[in-house]
This record gives C-alpha cells, structure tokens and sequence, in this order.
C-alpha cells in the first residue's frame, strides 16, 4: 500500500452542500452534484411505483388461476413496471445520477459544459414522470412498454396517449443530458487528461452518450407518428390504409435496442472503477475495455431486428441480424476477460462496492450468454415472448445495471454525503439483492424454456412451484432493496465522517474534499499519468 | 468604468476558463444537437422511403397535387436566407453591428416569407380535401396509400416549418441583442451557433423540396 490517503479535513469548509440550504436553493441550482442528487431522489420515487407494479404481478402468478387482480389491471401493472422501469429509472439512473456527480469531478472540471441545459433536463425528467404519474391514476396503460401497433393505435382503451407523450418528453431529458456528456468530455479536461488517460467510466459515458443522442430522437418521432395516428384517426401504421405496423417495430427497436446499451453501459464503466479500487491494481487492457464501450455503441446500432425474428422478416435479413448480435458479445466479453484478469493476483479487498462488483460479473455474464442462446434463430423462435427472455433481459437490467447503480452509489456515497455508510449492513444487503435476484429470475429461465409464456397472468398449474419460488425471490430482493434505503439515509446523520480518499481511489474526484466544493477543486488539477496507477497515486496533485 | 462592464459582460461563464473554451464548448453543443435533428428527420425519411417503395403509384400521384411554383420559389427564399445568414456571421466575426443588423433582419423576413407560401399552400390542399382526418373527401385513384403520402407530407414540412418558426424567433432575438450592442469581433458566439441551426434547417428543406414535389 504506497498510496498515502491523508484526509485533509477542514470540517468548516464551505461544500457543494452547505452551499445553500433553502429549497429555492436547490431547485434552481445548476451545479451538477445538486443535479445529480435530484435526479436520485425522483429515480429513487419511480422506481417504488415500478417495484409497487412488479409487487402486485409476482403475488398475482403465486397461483395458476391468478385471481389477485383482473386480468385487464394485469396487462396494465407489466405496462407500467416496463415503461417506468425502462424510461424513468434504468436509463436516467447511472448516467443522470452518478454521471451527474462524478464526470464533471473525474475530468477536473468545476461543472459540465452547459450547467442550465442540465437543470433544464431534470425539470424535463419530472414533466415526463408526471404524465407518466397521471396515467397511473387515472387507469393506466395496458399495451406493453413496447406499444405495438395497431393495438396502441386502434384498440387499446387506455392511456396510450399519455404514457406516450411521456416517454417523448423524458427523451428530451435523455438528449441534453448525452449532449451535455459528450461537449463536456470533449472540452472540460483538466491540464494533461487526454483521451487515454480518462477513467474507464468517462468512456462508458461517453458511449451511452452517443446512443442517447443517436437514438433517442428516432424514438421520439416514431412515439409522435403513433400519438397523431391515436389521437387524429390518421392511418400511418394502419394496413387498412397501406400502411406497415412492422414498420413501427422496426423504427421502435432501432431505438431500444441501442437503449438496452444505454441500460447496461455505464453499470460496467462503474464496475470498471471498482474492480482495480479494491483490487489496488490497474484494470488489465484499459485500451480494449475503452474500445470496447464504443465498439458496443457502435453494433448496438446495427442488430434491432433480433426482436423480430418471429414478426416477419427475410431469412437472409434474419440471419445478418442473429450474426451482427453474436458480434456484440466479443467487445462484452473482452470487459469480462479484462475485470478478471485484473483480479489476478491484486490485493482483493471485499468491501459493499466490490460485493456487488462481483456480483456484477457473475450476473452480467449469465444474461449475456442467454443473449446467445436469444440471437440464434432456431432457439429464439422456441423461447420467443417466453419467461427465458424476461429472465435473460432482467439479469443484464436488475443483475448487471441495478446491481452497478447500487455499487457505485456505495463507493461514491462518502464523496455524495461526507459521510460513510454502515459497512457490514452493506455487505448483508448486497449478499441479500444477490441471492434473492437469483432466486427470482432463475427459475424464469426454465419457466421460459419449458413454454411458460410472458405477459399473462396465469399458467397451468405445473409451473406453480418455479412461480412461487420466484415470488419468495422477489420479497428477498424487496428486503434487499429496502435496507440501502433505511441506512444511507440513517448515514446522512449518523453515518462515520468520511475523508477525501476512504477507498485509496486513484481517479480525480478522490482528490478533492468529501463532499466537494461547490467548484469541485480549490485549484484545477494538473494531470500527470493514467488512473489506476497504485504506484504514482491519484492522478492530480 | 465602462470599460469594465464590456469586460465583465464578456468574462466567460464560471465553468470555463476563457473564451474560447466557452465558444468552442457552444459550437461543439450545436453540433451535436444538429445530429439529434438529422435523426428526428431521418424517422420520417425512413417512413417515406419505405412507403413510397410500397406505394409508388400513390407517391406519384401525389407528386401531381404539389404546387410546384409556390415550392420551388420557396426553395430559392430558403437558399438566399441561407446565405444572408452567413453574411451575419461574417458581420458578427467582424464586429460590424449595422452589417449583422441588416443580414439578420433580411434572414428573419426571408423566413417569414417561406413560411407565408407554405400556409397559403396548405389552404389550398386543405381547399382540395387533401388533408387526411380533416375530412379526406379525396375520390380518385390510390385514396388510401395517397392518405399516406399526405400525411407524410404534413408531418415532414411541418416539422420542418415548426423547426423554421423557431429560427426566426432565434434570429428575432439575436436582433434585440444585436441592438444592445451585445456581440463585437471578440465574441458572437450565439449568432455562429444559431446559423449553424438556420444552415440544417435550409438543408432539410433542399431534401423535402425534389422528394414532394419533383419526383414522379
């Protein structure tokens, strides 16, 4: 250990948080820690009314016959747990909350590029959860998050057009935040941070970036054609007038495909920061893990059609879209190999980050190779809108994405707060998220293999047993989820005072007090070599 | 004392260190927002490539209702606001406030001029029954798919007359800055990055233009 972690502790010294007090202060602030601290609190919100939905499915499939809920309200609880989870929680919650607080710190800038452009596109975020929140009360939603014409068009008697417009409006708040990213990576380095000596969870910043700039606008415009024909009874996706309801899928999935790399990108540019944290070791292959992050962007692009294999499409179409999907996983897999390799020999320590760290790869990998198994025609067409999809698609969202937001909330949480969470209730509740995801989604996998299909809200009754065990999964992952909660917000009191540097981070925001100042750093750092590096120390004076 | 005040007002915002770093940050921002146009636009494209490869007949029929002359005098409108705003943002690099009043102001009126031969084409489609859902009353051939191209129609100049709306309030405003005496050579930051705007939106319309109106 050469790496000498001497708190500078100033306990009167004006931070980001004492900076202002009043509400005022805190609505109309543009200081991008703020920003990130709202984002968490309204995220945080979402996703009880999506963890509320999903509460109410999994009690409904304890039983073949359902019964809990009418079948309607059903259809309406998976709509609402999707369109929330997917839009209002998963894509905002790395970029929009730990993105938020650290880039601007990890590039030895005092704030990001446009500071008002990034409160605007929280006050946009919060428009978009409203329409979403009246939805809910005023009965919901009922055509799945993946608002398939002509149903959402022509059928659906719900909130179509609501839920719709809100997606669209939470998109705006996607666009600025990417761009804000993307300018502010480009323009706000410190003095000797160049490209490749960016923390690794700058790049997978930067390439959740350029999807969200990319593909968010498709999605919008796609999301505005199906309002108009809603609202307006004008035909463009009604076969009666010539029109192409495939032609929405299409449009639909060159969005969400790439979002599925928005919702899994940045979970492991914070794992990439954990791994060589708590093993005080470089991360193994910085130049390929970097690449891979835009490589991943880039193919994300080009295999959207893996969705609709079943839906109708030309065998040679289907099977450039199954060989592009095989592609993505060789830049994934590099990430695995690297996190490993990097563990090799490091002096591991297992501390509430590093738990879910490994719990991470673990996870990450189970989902990507079901990912596989789902970009083969012949398996795919079995599996097709079966549990085995929810289950894959749930161990790269909840397993990967869900399991790096709570890791990366732990290691930032002293730099967040100043204050330290308690250690061994972090260890429980991450080894409780754990076991209860896996108790919940792996016998969705073998639901989904033997024909268990998705979306309904009974099955017969030899599946009662792997249902039951799935429900019994989620109140274990309820209890895990909850803990978090109660003790982080039992450390912002109560919580040990933490120094600048409690982990021996090598990266730029550890060299600043905790919580920072208003401007991040007294002085702006000179970079002199890489992160990771445990024998030079941090990378700032 | 005064001297100090032009000097404050030009001090670049907290998060930068100077100027420049603010100005390139601003042209990189419009950049990148341009893109997220390209890709608002090109949804609609897309829609209208693979319609028109389903539909053709419709398409060309739908070429038949354009009013070709209003489109293509308000395609060389469009081309000739293009090139007064550069001359604004020459005028701006050059600090030469009557020069930047006079080529925004002709910019504004250009845009407004555009977007008054486009209403008066929409009356007349609305005139012919061929906006879809107003009611369609159209009765010739290719009624349905031709809904399609109108309403592609609608969506694609719309849009692209919302987007032009919008630049000639951003140009509006540039001129209530322009008479403040707010841009000199050192900085003009906002008259570059809206031109930029002005510039994608001019380009889209030289796509829309031969696509509704020239192919048949």
């Amino acid at each position: 250990m050469i790496v000498a972690t001497v708190a500078l502790e100033r306990p009167h010294a004006e931070t980001y948080l004492s900076a202002g007090t009043t509400a005022r202060s805190w609505l109309l602030t543009t200081d991008h820690k703020r920003i990130g601290i709202l984002y968490m609190v309204s995220i945080t919100l979402m996703f009880l009314v999506g963890g509320v939905a999903a509460t109410f499915m999994r009690i409904t499939l304890l039983s073949p016959g359902g019964g809990v809920v009418a079948m309607e309200t059903y259809n309406k609880l998976f709509t609402i747990h999707g369109v929330i989870m997917v839009w209002f929680f998963l894509i905002p919650s790395i970029p929009s909350v730990l993105g938020n607080f650290v880039l601007p710190m990890m590039l030895g800038a005092r704030d990001v590029a446009f500071p008002r452009l990034n409160l605007a596109s929280w006050y946009i975020f919060l428009a978009g959860s409203l329409f979403l929140l009246w939805t809910v009360v005023t009965g919901g939603v009922d055509t799945g998050w993946t608002f398939y014409t002509p149903y959402s068009t022509q059928y659906a008697t719900s909130r179509v057009v609501s839920t719709t417009l809100g997606v669209f409006i939470v998109g705006f708040s996607s666009i600025l935040t990417g761009l804000n990213f993307i300018v502010t990576t480009h323009r706000m380095r410190a003095p000797g941070l160049t490209w490749f000596r960016l923390p690794l969870f700058v790049w997978s910043l930067y390439a959740t970036s350029l999807i969200l700039v990319l593909a968010t606008p498709v999605l919008g415009i796609t999301l505005i054609l199906v309002t108009i024909e809603r609202w307006l009874g004008i035909g463009i996706f009604d076969p009666a007038l010539g029109g192409d309801p495939l032609l929405f899928q299409h449009l639909f999935w060159f969005y969400s495909h790439p979002a599925v790399y928005i919702m899994i990108l940045p979970g492991m540019g914070v794992i990439s920061e954990l791994i060589p944290t708590f093993s005080r070791k470089r991360l193994f292959g910085y130049t390929f893990v970097a690449g891979a992050s835009i490589a991943i962007a880039v193919l994300g692009f080009l295999v959207w059609g893996h969705h609709m294999f079943t839906a109708g499409m030309s065998t040679h179409a289907a099977l450039v879209f199954s060989m592009l999907s095989y592609l993505v996983a060789i830049p994934s897999a590099i990430k695995v190999f690297n996190w490993t390799a990097t563990l090799y020999r490091g002096a591991v320590s297992f501390e509430t980050p590093m738990l879910y760290a490994i719990g991470f790869i673990g996870l990450f990998t189970t989902g990507g190779m079901t990912g596989l198994f789902l970009a083969s025609l012949a398996v795919d067409v079995h599996v097709t809108d079966t549990y085995f999809v929810i289950a894959h698609f749930h161990y790269i969202m909840v397993g990967g994405m869900v399991t790096a937001y709570m890791g990366g909330l732990h290691y930032w949480w002293p730099k967040i707060s100043g204050r330290m969470y308690p250690e061994n209730l972090g260890r429980l509740a991450a080894m409780t998220i754990f076991l209860g995801f896996n108790l919940t989604f792996f016998p969705q996998y073998i639901l989904g293999y033997l024909g268990m299909p998705r979306r309904y809200a009974g099955y017969p009754p030899e599946f009662q047993v792997l249902n039951v065990l799935s429900t019994a999964g989620a109140s274990i992952l309820a209890v895990g989820y909850a803990l978090p909660l109660a003790y982080l917000l039992w450390s912002l009191r109560y919580g040990e005072r933490a120094g600048a540097n409690p982990w021996g981070g090598t990266t730029l925001e550890w060299t600043t007090s905790s919580p920072p100042p208003e401007h991040n750093f007294e002085h702006t750092p000179i970079v002199t070599h890489g992160p990771y590096d445990y024998v030079r120390g941090p990378q700032g004076d | 004392m005064a001297n100090i005040r032009v000097a404050d007002r030009h001090a670049p915002a907290p998060q930068f260190d100077d100027l420049v770093q603010q100005r390139e940050a601003a042209a990189l921002g419009m950049w990148v927002f341009l893109v997220t146009e390209v890709m608002l636009f090109g949804g609609l494209f897309t829609v209208y490539t693979v319609y028109r490869w389903l539909h053709h007949p419709a398409f060309v029929e739908g070429s038949h209702h354009m009013a070709l002359i209003a489109g293509a005098v308000n395609t060389a409108v469009l081309i000739a606001s293009s090139f007064t705003m550069a001359q604004a943002v020459q005028r701006a690099q050059r600090g030469l406030r009557r020069g930047l009043l006079g080529f925004l102001a002709s910019t504004a009126l250009l845009g407004v001029v555009f977007l008054g031969l486009k209403a008066y084409e929409y009356w007349s489609h609305y005139a012919e029954g061929l906006v879809p859902g107003s009611p369609w009353t159209y009765a010739g051939p290719h009624s349905g798919p031709l809904q399609s191209f109108f309403f592609l129609y609608f969506a694609m100049t719309g849009l692209h007359a919302v987007h032009l709306t919008v630049g000639v309030g951003l140009v509006t405003g540039l001129i209530v800055l322009a008479r403040r005496r707010r841009f000199t050579a050192a900085y003009h930051t906002p008259v570059e990055v809206i031109g930029l705007y002005w510039h994608l939106i001019d380009v889209i319309w030289v796509f829309l233009f031969p696509l509704f109106y020239l192919i048949g």
